[in-house]
C-alpha cells in the first residue's frame, strides 16, 4: 500500500499545490517496517524501505499493520477515517518534530491516505 | 429578474453581556417556537444555513443563531487585545441566558453543537426552567485533550489552515464535498487563538461529568442526537449520557462532528422528528 504514496500524490495538481511549501523528511512506521517519505515542493520525490541504522526524519507515524490495513481501506471502517481519530484511541503515535505536520496538516492528511484513493481504483 | 436572496435576516444588536457592552451578529428565519441555535467552537451562525433555508423548519420554528462574541461578524469585548480569550462554563452559561432576554425570546428551544451540545448541559442543569427544550448536537459531558492544542495559536503555523486541518477528520467521509469545505471555511476564518479559547471550555472548564445524574428532563426536556464518524464527541459518551439521564439519544448515520453543516439534509431527516416532539410538548 504504501508503495501507491508517490503516485497517487504526484499525479494530484492540487494536493501539490498545497503542500508546495512542504520541504521534509518523514517516515511511516508499520509494525516494525519503516520507510522515509521525502517530500519537496509539494511531490513525493524519494521512497526508502528500511532498515535504517541512523534514520533521518522530521515526524514519524507509528502504528500496527492491522491498523494502517483498515486506515488505507477506500472507505475506512468508523474510528479509523482520520489519523487524530487513531491518535485519540492510541492506535497510532505521531511524534519528532511536529512542526512541519501540524503546518501543513490539510496536505499531510491526504498524502497519507493516499492509498485510498490507489485501493479505490 | 427578483434578487433570489435567501429567507435569512442578520442584523447586529447592541447589548450587554456579562457586564459589559457587546455588539452581537444575529441571523434568524422563520416564525413560531423561537429555536435558538448555538455554533460549534471556532466557528459561526452560518453552520445554521440549511436549516435556516429549509422550509419544514422555518415553517414552525423561528430559528435564531448568533455569532459569540470573537466569532463570526460580532466584535470581541473592547480591550481584546490585551487579553488571551478564553471560554468558561460560568460565561457562556450567562452569555446564552442574556441574548435570549435581550430578544425577549419566550421560553426557548435551545439547541447546541459540540461546545454547543456541552452547555445545553449545563443549561439543563443550572437553567431547566428557562428553556422548552434542549438539544444536544454531538453531546458528550467531557472530552480530553487528544493533541496539543498549542499549535492552534502561534506565528509561524497559519492559525486557519491548522483550524481546519484539525478538524477536517471530523466531517462524516460520505458528506457532500461543497459542505465539507464550507464547513472547514468557516474554521479558517475563525481569528487568533479563538478556536483555541473556545477549546479551554471543551476539554478542561467545561467538564460536567459529576453533574448529569443531576439533570431532571421532567424540567426540561433533553435530546441528543450524535453522528456516527465523531471521534470528538462520540457516541458512546452520549449514550452515555442518554442512560443516566433517561434523554432520548440517536446516533446519526453518515454524519461526523458538524452535522447542520457538513450535511444539512441528512441532518434535517434526523431533526424533524425531534422538533415535531417539540411542537407536542
Amino acid at each position: 500500500m504504501i508503495d501507491t504514496i508517490a503516485g497517487v500524490v504526484n499525479a494530484d495538481a492540487e494536493l501539490i499545490r498545497r503542500g508546495r511549501f512542504v520541504d521534509t523528511t518523514f517516515m511511516i512506521a508499520i509494525d516494525d517496517d519503516y520507510t522515509l517519505i521525502r517530500v519537496q515542493e509539494g511531490r513525493v520525490t524519494k521512497v526508502t524501505p528500511g532498515p535504517f541504522i541512523t534514520p533521518d526524519y522530521s515526524f514519524a507515524l507509528r502504528a500496527s499493520r492491522a491498523v494502517w490495513e483498515k486506515f488505507w481501506q477506500p472507505l475506512p471502517p468508523l474510528g479509523f477515517t482520520d489519523i487524530f481519530a487513531l491518535v485519540k484511541q492510541k492506535l497510532m503515535r505521531v511524534e519528532g518534530d511536529l512542526h512541519p505536520f501540524m503546518a501543513n496538516l490539510l496536505y499531510f492528511k491526504d498524502v497519507i491516505a493516499a492509498p485510498r484513493k490507489a485501493a479505490a481504483r | 429578474m427578483s434578487p433570489r436572496f435567501e429567507p435569512i435576516t442578520g442584523r447586529y444588536l447592541q447589548l450587554d453581556l456579562i457586564g459589559r457592552p457587546h455588539r452581537l451578529y444575529v441571523e434568524e428565519a422563520g416564525a413560531g417556537i423561537p429555536l435558538l441555535c448555538l455554533h460549534t467552537a471556532g466557528s459561526d451562525t452560518r453552520q445554521f444555513r440549511g436549516l435556516m433555508n429549509d422550509e419544514r423548519v422555518t415553517s414552525a420554528f423561528r430559528v435564531i443563531a448568533f455569532d459569540m462574541p470573537w466569532h463570526g461578524k460580532s466584535s470581541p469585548p473592547a480591550g481584546w487585545q490585551d487579553v488571551e480569550y478564553q471560554l468558561t462554563s460560568r460565561d457562556y452559561v450567562r452569555m446564552i441566558v442574556e441574548v435570549a432576554d435581550a430578544l425577549a425570546l419566550d421560553k426557548p428551544v435551545a439547541m447546541g453543537c459540540s461546545i454547543g451540545g456541552r452547555i445545553v448541559l449545563h443549561l439543563a442543569h443550572e437553567h431547566p426552567e428557562r428553556f422548552r427544550a434542549l438539544i444536544g448536537l454531538e453531546s458528550a459531558a467531557h472530552t480530553d485533550p487528544y493533541y496539543d492544542v498549542s499549535w492552534l495559536n502561534r506565528p509561524d503555523v497559519h492559525g486557519g489552515q491548522v483550524c481546519a486541518g484539525v478538524v477536517s477528520g471530523l466531517i462524516a467521509p460520505t458528506a457532500p464535498a461543497p459542505e465539507r469545505w464550507e464547513t472547514l471555511w468557516h474554521y479558517m476564518q475563525s481569528g487568533p487563538g479563538v478556536f483555541k479559547g473556545d477549546l479551554h471550555f471543551y476539554m478542561v472548564d467545561g467538564d460536567i461529568r459529576d453533574r448529569v445524574d443531576d439533570i431532571d428532563i421532567n424540567r426540561c426536556p433533553l435530546f441528543l442526537l450524535t453522528g456516527e464518524y465523531d471521534y470528538s464527541c462520540t457516541s458512546e459518551a452520549t449514550l452515555d449520557i442518554a442512560k443516566r439521564t433517561g434523554a432520548p439519544a440517536v446516533i446519526m448515520k453518515e454524519l461526523g462532528h458538524f452535522p447542520m453543516s457538513e450535511n444539512p439534509e441528512q441532518f434535517v431527516s434526523y431533526l424533524l422528528p425531534v422538533l415535531e416532539k417539540i411542537r407536542a410538548l
